[in-house]
C-alpha cells in the first residue's frame, strides 16, 4: 500500500503527541512545524521507522521572518522516502538572538556542507556541527546577507560614479 | 595518519619538517575544470587528506532574486549549471507554473523535453569527454565537440543564444520553433548515434581507459544515498532514483525509457551511467518528437499556455491592443502581484536533482527563493572518494564527478 500524506499525518501525530503544528499540505507536500528541540529526534523517527522510511535529505535551508519576534528564523528541511517516493518538509523557528539548532550531521553526511550554507547566509547555529565555518562567502564577513535586515543596493541611487556598468 | 603509506620516509628524531606535502589544486588549475580549490595533503602521490574550499564565483543569486520579477530570475538560473542552462530554465519556469497554476498544452512540454533531452546529451558529452581529456585521450573531446556545437546551433534557432540560453517563458516559449530549428533536430538525430557509438567503441572497452577508472572514486550505494547524491553519480551506485521518473513534470510520464544503473559507483560506472543515458535521450527526443508531429491543424501551432499575466504578448499586439499593452507593461515593469504559496519543484538536470524551493508572500518577487544544487551537495564527498588514493585518481574522480562550479557556488 502506497505510503499517503494521511497515514504519516497519523503516525507523527501518534508518536510526539501535540507537539507539531500547523499541518498543511501545499501543492500536495506535508509541511508542518516542530519545536527546535525535536528537530533530530523527529528525523531519527522519521528514518528509523519501518512504514515512513524517509531515509533521504533533500534540502535544508533557512527563512528570515523578522516580524515575527522569537522566532525569526526558519530552518527547513526536505526529507524524501525514495521507496514510496513521498517528500515532506518541515520546519523548526529558532530566536534570531539565539539561533541554537541541533546539527543532522550525524544522521546525513550530505547535511555537512548544507548546514555550512545556512550559517553562512542566515547565522544558524549547528550545535554539533564538525566543522560549521562560512562556505561561499569569505571567512572575514561579519554579518549573515540573507537575512532581510541588508537589503540590495537601491538600483536608483546616484552618487556612484561608474560609467562602465551604465550608470555614469 | 595513515601510517601504512607513510613509512618510507624516516626523518630524524625531534625534526619540525612533516612527512606529508601540501597541493593547492586550483582555484585555477586545468584538472578542476572550473573554479574551485581542493587542499591535498599527499604523502609521495597518495593522498591522506583533502580540503575543499568553495565559492569563488558566489554571485548571491538567492539574494538577488528577491528583488525581481519572476522573469528576470530566469537568466539567474542559467548560470547555474552552463553546461545544461535550458534545464535549469525550464525547472523555474515549472516552478513558477507549480505556484501560478498554469496549466502547459502537451505540446509546450514536449518541446520542453526536446530540450531539455539535448541539454542532457550537452552535458553529458562534455563531462564524459573530458573524462577522457583526463585520462589522456583528447582525440574523443575534439570529435564530439562538433555535435554539441549543433546542440547550441538548435539553442540558438530557438531563443537566439547558445551558453546562457534564457529560453522560454513562463508558460511555454517565446516563439514557436522555426523549420530550421526543426532541420537541425533531424540532422543531429541522424548522424548523433554514429558518433556516440565511436565515442564508446574509443572508451569503453580502451584497456588503459578501464584500467585507470575501474575500482578509483568508488562509492557504496548507502554512503551516496547519505551525502545527498543525485542524478547519474546516485545511479552509477546502484540506485535508480530518476527525478524524471519519480516525480514526472513536463509529461514525462508520456514516455517510455530506461534508467540505466551501475553498481560501484567508480569512475568507470559514471562513465558508462552518462553513456547509456545519452542513448536514452536520444530515444526520448525520437519519442517526443514524433509527438510534435502529430499535431494537426492550430493545435501545431501552440507554444505557450494562456497566461497573460506572465507570458508577455506578441509586438504587434501590445501596438495594436489595449488590454495585450497592458499585460506588456506590466510584466516589463515587474507589476504583477504573485500568489501567496510555498511550492518544491525538481527537475534532474544533467548532474543530478536541482531543486527549487519557493516561498512567496504576495509581493511582486519571491521571499525566499532556494536552489538545491546537486553538485555543491555531492562535491563533499570528494575527500571520502579520494582518500587513499593517486593524485592522478583525483584528479579523475573530480572530472568524472561532473562538477560545475556556477551550480556550486551560485
Amino acid at each position: 500500500m502506497a505510503l499517503t500524506n494521511e497515514t504519516i499525518k497519523v503516525r507523527l501525530e501518534k508518536q510526539f503527541e501535540g507537539q507539531l503544528s500547523r499541518m498543511d499540505e501545499p501543492y500536495g507536500m506535508l509541511t508542518f512545524e516542530a519545536p527546535k528541540e525535536l528537530n533530530l529526534k523527529i528525523m531519527q523517527f522519521l528514518y528509523d521507522d519501518e512504514e515512513l522510511r524517509f531515509q533521504f535529505l533533500t534540502d535544508l535551508t533557512a527563512v528570515h521572518y523578522p516580524s515575527q519576534p522569537g522566532r525569526e528564523l526558519a530552518v527547513v528541511y526536505h526529507l524524501h522516502n525514495l521507496v514510496d517516493n513521498v517528500r515532506i518538509r518541515f520546519k523548526v523557528f529558532a530566536d534570531i538572538k539565539q539561533p541554537d539548532i541541533f546539527t543532522a550531521t550525524r544522521l546525513y553526511a550530505a547535511a555537512n556542507w548544507m548546514e555550512r550554507e545556512t550559517f553562512d547566509f542566515f547565522g544558524v547555529n549547528f550545535v554539533g556541527h564538525p566543522n560549521l565555518k562560512r562556505i561561499l562567502n569569505v571567512d572575514e564577513m561579519d554579518y549573515f546577507p540573507l537575512r532581510k535586515e541588508y537589503p540590495l543596493e537601491d538600483q536608483t541611487r546616484t552618487d556612484k560614479d561608474d560609467e562602465m556598468f551604465g550608470r555614469g | 595518519m595513515d601510517t601504512k603509506h607513510s613509512q618510507h620516509i624516516k626523518l630524524p628524531e625531534g625534526s619540525i619538517e612533516k612527512t606529508t606535502t601540501t597541493l593547492n589544486l586550483g582555484p585555477t588549475h586545468p584538472a578542476t575544470h572550473g573554479v574551485f580549490q581542493n587542499i591535498l595533503e599527499l604523502d609521495g602521490e597518495r593522498i591522506v587528506s583533502a580540503e575543499q574550499t568553495i565559492g569563488y564565483i558566489h554571485r548571491a543569486f538567492e539574494k538577488i532574486a528577491e528583488r525581481r520579477p519572476l522573469y528576470q530570475i530566469t537568466p539567474l538560473t542559467d548560470r547555474l549549471n552552463y553546461c545544461s542552462s535550458p534545464i535549469n530554465n525550464m525547472g523555474w519556469h515549472l516552478t513558477c507554473e507549480k505556484l501560478l497554476g498554469v496549466k502547459t498544452p502537451k505540446r509546450v512540454d514536449y518541446l520542453r523535453v526536446i530540450i531539455m533531452e539535448l541539454a542532457r546529451i550537452s552535458d553529458h558529452l562534455i563531462c564524459n569527454s573530458v573524462v577522457g581529456v583526463d585520462s589522456g585521450a583528447f582525440s574523443g573531446f575534439l570529435y564530439v565537440m562538433q555535435y554539441r556545437e549543433l546542440i547550441y546551433e538548435i539553442y540558438e534557432e530557438i531563443c537566439g543564444s547558445r551558453l546562457t540560453t534564457n529560453m522560454g517563458r513562463i508558460g511555454g516559449f517565446e516563439r514557436n520553433f522555426s523549420a530550421a530549428a526543426f532541420e537541425k533536430l533531424e540532422r543531429f538525430q541522424k548522424e548523433y548515434p554514429a558518433v556516440l557509438k565511436e565515442f564508446e567503441n574509443l572508451f569503453n572497452r580502451n584497456r588503459i581507459f578501464m584500467d585507470r577508472t575501474i575500482g578509483t572514486g568508488g562509492i557504496s550505494a548507502e554512503r551516496a544515498l547519505n551525502y545527498g547524491f543525485t542524478g547519474p553519480n546516485l545511479r552509477a551506485a546502484g540506485v535508480d532514483y530518476d527525478v524524471r521518473v519519480h516525480s514526472p513534470y513536463s509529461s514525462y510520464e508520456d514516455f517510455s525509457f530506461n534508467i540505466p544503473v551501475g553498481k560501484t559507483g567508480d569512475n568507470y560506472d559514471r562513465f558508462l551511467v552518462r553513456n547509456q543515458e545519452m542513448w536514452e535521450s536520444l530515444s526520448i527526443i525520437e519519442q517526443a518528437y514524433r509527438k510534435v508531429q502529430e499535431f494537426k491543424g492550430t493545435e501545431a501551432d501552440v507554444y505557450h499556455a494562456d497566461a497573460p499575466e506572465y507570458f508577455l504578448p506578441a509586438k504587434q499586439d501590445v501596438y495594436t491592443k489595449m488590454e495585450a499593452l497592458i499585460w506588456h507593461f506590466k510584466i516589463v515593469m515587474g507589476e504583477t502581484e504573485i500568489p501567496p504559496g510555498e511550492v518544491y519543484q525538481s527537475v534532474e538536470g544533467g548532474n543530478g536533482e536541482l531543486g527549487f524551493y519557493f516561498i512567496s508572500d504576495g509581493g511582486r518577487s519571491p521571499y525566499r527563493l532556494h536552489f538545491r544544487r546537486p553538485c555543491f551537495i555531492y562535491y563533499q564527498a570528494y575527500s571520502e572518494l579520494t582518500k587513499g588514493s593517486m593524485l592522478s585518481d583525483a584528479v579523475l574522480t573530480m572530472s568524472s564527478l561532473n562538477l560545475i562550479a556556477g551550480e556550486m557556488d551560485a
